[in-house]
């Protein structure tokens, strides 16, 4: 492979384990698993998060189950054998990760843009209430509009790069950012940078739109 | 104790589960995990009911979905948990679940017994490394899995400092990273 990507800006633990233990809101677990889908060392981190649950799963007590209810589930089961494994479904390559693609049925080309002003597009992802995720296009060489943050926000690069005041951001690289982050991401100049962004607060874009319409635009 | 929860016994249950549809196999997993994951739902706040419902549906999965079940990547306890986390998701919280795109191993992977060996004593390793953290650290990292909790949740519930908390799970990870070494 010529095109030889690393991934530099990780996962922390905090949100592994939280993503292991199920306990994020299902927007942030797109993004986290769309991350670890391109992370070879985070992917492995997970599943030592996974495990430390399987202890926690066979350490933490027992509540009684009836022998009835294992004879309903044999009843259940009954006549039915445990499936065949299938044949490894061929997954067409894309740019983004199969969890993406679940989301926006298909690949990048299936993405439905919507301005929200400087040339910056995106488009909302459908996961339910109390976090949003949103694919983001940021034309080669524009800036993000400066943003702060009421809550957490994450931010996974799948094409091109984005530098601000932490660093350079390239595909598979994920930012966390929280309430004391102050930062205008900037486009690498050549290629436009398309991220896939959570929060769990709105974002609060400076001088761009009057706060008024941050609700209508759902940003 | 590492007959008890030998992981040895679960993964051949879970084989025989799978190659034979043996039914006696399965009633064995079913009468050693199907407390335990209702125990985990009904810690996560289900009531016992739904609790006992859901661990019904998670082992029926057990069943159906045993072609799944990889013993080089994963303990039958770790399987069944990622089955339960993921049903509480489903049916109690009512969201979806996005999960890592697969690793396939290529064509025809038949599991290496050196590396279920060695995955089941790591497992063990792990188990041990948990019981033996101080209580106070044992029990976030016990509550940081049985979900729907976030680290501000558990500082109102237990009094805590959220700083505290967020310390104690990094001493307690840093804990057995060290054990598991």
């Amino acid at each position: 492979m010529m095109t030889m990507t690393t991934i530099t800006h990780h996962l922390t633990d905090d949100l592994l384990m939280a993503y292991a233990a199920g306990t994020l809101p299902e927007a942030f677990s797109l993004v986290i698993a769309t991350h670890v889908s391109l992370c070879d060392d985070c992917r492995a981190r997970l599943s030592g998060f996974e495990a430390l649950g399987g202890s926690v799963l066979e350490c933490a007590g027992v509540a009684e189950m009836s022998e009835a209810s294992l004879h309903a589930v044999l009843a259940r089961i009954s006549g039915t054998a445990p499936a065949k494994a299938p044949e490894p479904a061929a997954r067409p390559k894309g740019v983004f990760p199969a969890p993406l693609q679940d989301y926006v049925r298909g690949d990048l080309d299936a993405v439905r843009w919507r301005p929200v002003g400087m040339g910056v597009r995106q488009a909302i992802l459908q996961t339910e209430k109390g976090a949003t995720v949103r694919l983001l296009h940021i034309p080669a060489g524009a800036a993000v509009p400066d943003h702060g943050h009421r809550g957490t926000e994450l931010t996974l690069v799948l094409k091109g790069a984005f530098r601000d005041e932490e660093g350079r951001y390239a595909r598979g690289d994920i930012e966390i950012a929280d309430e004391a982050t102050e930062h205008t991401p900037i486009a690498e100049p050549g290629e436009d940078c398309i991220c896939l962004a959570a929060t769990d607060a709105p974002l609060r874009f400076r001088g761009l739109m009057p706060r008024l319409a941050q609700p209508f635009l759902r940003i | 104790m590492a007959v008890e929860t030998g992981e040895v016994d679960w993964a051949e249950a879970m084989q025989r589960v799978r190659d034979h549809a043996d039914r006696a196999a399965f009633a064995d997993l079913f009468r050693h995990f199907a407390p335990r994951v209702k125990a985990f739902l009904m810690k996560s706040g289900t009531d016992a009911g739904l609790a006992e419902e859901c661990a019904q549906d998670v082992m029926a999965t057990l069943w159906q979905k045993a072609h799944l079940y990889d013993p080089e990547r994963a303990s039958v306890a770790t399987w069944i948990f990622t089955i339960a986390r993921n049903r509480r998701i489903d049916a109690i919280r009512k969201a979806r679940r996005p999960e890592p795109e697969d690793l396939p191993w290529g064509p025809e992977h038949e599991p290496d017994q050196a590396e279920v060996v060695a995955l089941q004593q790591e497992t063990e390793r792990l188990g041990e490394a948990l019981a033996q953290l101080p209580d106070k650290q044992r029990e976030l990292i016990e509550r940081a899995f049985f979900g729907d909790r976030s680290h501000s949740e558990i500082a109102a519930e237990t009094g805590l400092p959220l700083g505290t908390i967020k310390s104690r799970i990094r001493l307690a990870l840093e804990r057995l990273r060290h054990e598991m070494k």
